[in-house]
């Protein structure tokens, strides 16, 4: 009975300390979301109200333009720069990921080794140390408030991390088994479509979740080589929000909902795949 | 359908040489085993034939084509691998039809085939199974039944055995001599294991370090080898090998021992001639223990330190200045450590090697 007891209370104290965990780390979040959907006087307003007394859709409608009053902030174009960047900026990183994935993990060839490095070491610079020299070049080939130039940064950004995850997936897929295929009859193309590329489907999934997630949420860099609806992303709009006196927090938050939900969505989606994508690949990886 | 003809084949991984041009004839239908130590360039010779490693130089051909340069598709062989190499995304009806599907086999085709293939090896149990849901023997016979449904030229195996249990491994090596019979092919099997080799070859290629040692059947092998190396490579316990000198027309034993010179090698050795006595622990019994004690014989007296019952025989571990000497005894009894025992030394099996070129005398 003593045993049965200590492990019911341990079970309830693992509960306890995982509930107060989830609420530190979402709390904010929560806090984000919820804010969207209040008046931005009640969010304002002294002393604070913690308990909403009004839930409303203004602050969104308001961003798309809908209703009475009108915010001044071309939240679609944002949306849609942001889907653009985001997308095709994934796209071209995980083909060269999957490309240079394959390559470090089937072929041997010479600075195989001081490349790989390189990738890694390259990804210690943080982003924002290097966004002075890419804002000379930039302005110099006309790239400046360009999505391509977002995109370029963006693929830059992500090719060291995918090619690394999508190595250890290939690494994790014996030789032999494109091997066997081609002794069964297929080119070496045809063993990597029909043989490996679905061995490493999960692996290159959370690879585009991460490609993803990276240039969705972006902020440092996009806040210097963006100025206009041109190539404006998400994360800078938010900016937007804060005039020289006032900061409309209600539509800041409705906003960083919008940011927040496709991301979710998309990691939802996925989710099957990311986990077993993680503990397969990434271990030993 | 098709002999295998190696000539001069050598590969190399940059300034590294593995294979050392070696030559082989395979015949139609032969099961050939290549049998050596880890590391001798078995799988590299067996992937060169398969295509999966780029020959350095020399020629490979199956059947009447030179396949230098074909990729492995082209060479109409099937392979089975160490690790099976099963696709574990497919049913094992997948697995065994992916071949036929891949070269564009109507489906009646295809489904017939892979019926008759799961039917030699027992697999139609299993056919909606995926390779991760199968026991290791079970995976082993997917993978075979994958080599066969294509109706290749040749079958290659690279140690198909060694991921099994030793139970199992018995077993399968039947089946895969059984498999032979019935779907009479060129067989190229590579191991580690010479018990597999004897039992399985028609002929034994031993090599190492990338050269070819000896090729011959199970028993000329066994019975003739070549050098030092294949007489303790093949057998088990390995031949016994003591260094010796002729002198006065007799094999002097390290410790002195005096043998006579059997008739047949007499011709093939010098007065003087450093030798190496080869003897097979078979050869070397305690006096009424031996299988037939017939023929000529010599008797030594030696001091057993251990005996290692086995059932129907008794390895004894004995010592012949200095060195580790085994005998056998049949129809065993029980024997205390310590015990000083007459052994008698079949003669007509002795081996005799050049110390110095550690081949065998008989090769002059
Ligand atoms: N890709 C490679 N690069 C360099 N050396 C290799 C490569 N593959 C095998 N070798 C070397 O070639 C030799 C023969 O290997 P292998 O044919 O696999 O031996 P076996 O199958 O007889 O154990 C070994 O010494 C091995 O280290
Ligand atoms: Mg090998």
């Amino acid at each position: 009975m003593d045993t049965a007891l200590k492990k019911r209370i341990g079970k309830a104290v693992t509960w306890v300390m995982t509930f107060l965990l989830m609420l530190i780390i979402c709390l904010p979040g929560l806090w984000v979301v919820l804010t969207g959907f209040r008046p931005n006087r009640e969010v304002l307003a002294k002393p604070a109200i913690w308990i909403p007394e009004e839930l409303t859709l203004n602050n969104f409608a308001q961003i798309f333009g809908f209703g009475a009053e009108q915010v001044a902030i071309p939240v679609p174009a944002y949306f849609t720069n942001s889907l653009i960047i985001a997308l095709t900026s994934t796209v071209i990183a995980i083909l060269i990921g999957m490309s240079g994935g394959y390559a470090f993990a089937r072929f041997r060839f010479r600075f195989k080794d001081g490349i790989f490095l390189g990738l890694m070491l390259s990804r210690t610079v943080p982003g924002i140390a290097l966004s002075l020299p890419v804002f000379m070049i930039w302005s110099r080939l006309g790239l400046i408030d360009t999505k391509p130039g977002l995109i370029i940064v963006y693929v830059a950004l992500n090719i060291p991390f995918t090619i690394w995850l999508i190595d250890g997936f290939f690494r994790q897929i014996p030789k032999e088994m494109s091997e066997a295929a081609q002794v069964d009859g297929c080119t070496r193309w045809q063993a990597f479509w029909k043989i490996e590329f679905p061995l490493a489907r999960s692996g290159i999934a959370s690879a585009a979740i991460f490609a993803f997630l990276t240039s969705w949420n972006e902020y440092a860099l996009a806040s210097q080589l963006t100025r206009s609806t041109d190539s404006k992303t998400l994360p800078v709009g938010l900016m937007d929000f804060t005039a020289q006196f006032t900061i409309d927090w209600a539509g800041m938050s409705a906003m960083a909902v919008i940011i927040i939900v496709p991301a979710l969505i998309l990691t939802f989606i996925v989710q099957k795949h990311l986990i077993s994508g993680l503990t397969f690949g990434g271990v030993k990886g | 359908m098709a002999e295998i003809k190696l000539q001069n084949v050598v590969k190399k991984y940059g300034p590294l040489e593995v294979v050392h041009g070696i030559g082989l004839d395979i015949e139609h239908n032969e099961f050939v085993v290549l049998v050596g130590p880890s590391g001798c360039g078995k799988s590299t010779t067996l992937r060169m034939i398969a295509g999966l490693e780029e020959i350095s130089d020399g020629t490979i051909s199956i059947g009447p084509q030179v396949v230098n340069d074909l990729p492995p598709r082209k060479r109409n062989i099937s392979m089975v691998f160490q690790n099976y190499a099963l696709y574990p995304h497919m049913s094992v009806r997948e697995n065994l039809g992916f071949g036929l599907k891949i070269a564009k086999q109507p489906e009646a085709v295809v489904a017939e085939r892979v019926r008759e293939a799961a039917e030699i090896l027992g697999l139609e149990e299993l056919l909606e199974r995926t390779p991760a849901e199968l026991s290791g023997g079970q995976r082993q016979r997917v993978a075979m039944g994958r080599a066969i449904v294509r109706h290749p030229e040749a079958f290659l195996f690279d140690e198909p055995l060694s991921n099994l249990d030793a139970k199992l491994r018995v077993q399968m090596r039947t089946e895969i001599k059984k498999l032979h019979q019935r779907v009479k092919t060129t067989v190229v099997y590579v191991t580690h294991d010479q018990v597999e080799a004897m039992t399985l070859a028609d002929r034994i290629v031993v090599m190492k370090d990338g050269w070819i040692e000896q090729v011959g059947t199970p028993m000329e092998v066994f019975n003739h080898p070549l050098n030092t190396f294949v007489a303790s490579f093949i057998g088990s316990p390995p031949m016994n090998l003591i260094d010796a000198e002729i002198a006065d027309n007799r094999i002097v034993l390290s410790d002195g021992t005096q043998l006579p010179i059997p008739e047949r090698l007499e011709q093939h050795v010098r007065d003087g001639q450093k030798v190496v006595f080869g003897l097979r622990p078979d050869d070397l019994t305690p006096q009424g223990h031996g299988i037939a004690e017939s023929g000529h014989r010599a008797t030594v007296e030696l001091t057993v330190e251990l005996a290692e019952l086995l059932g129907t025989e008794t390895i004894l571990y004995t010592r012949i200045n200095g060195s580790e000497v085994l005998g056998k005894m049949f129809d065993p009894r029980d024997v205390s450590p310590g015990e000083r025992m007459t052994f008698n030394i079949s003669l007509d099996k002795v081996h005799l090697f050049d110390a110095e070129t550690q081949k065998s005398v008989r090769l002059g």
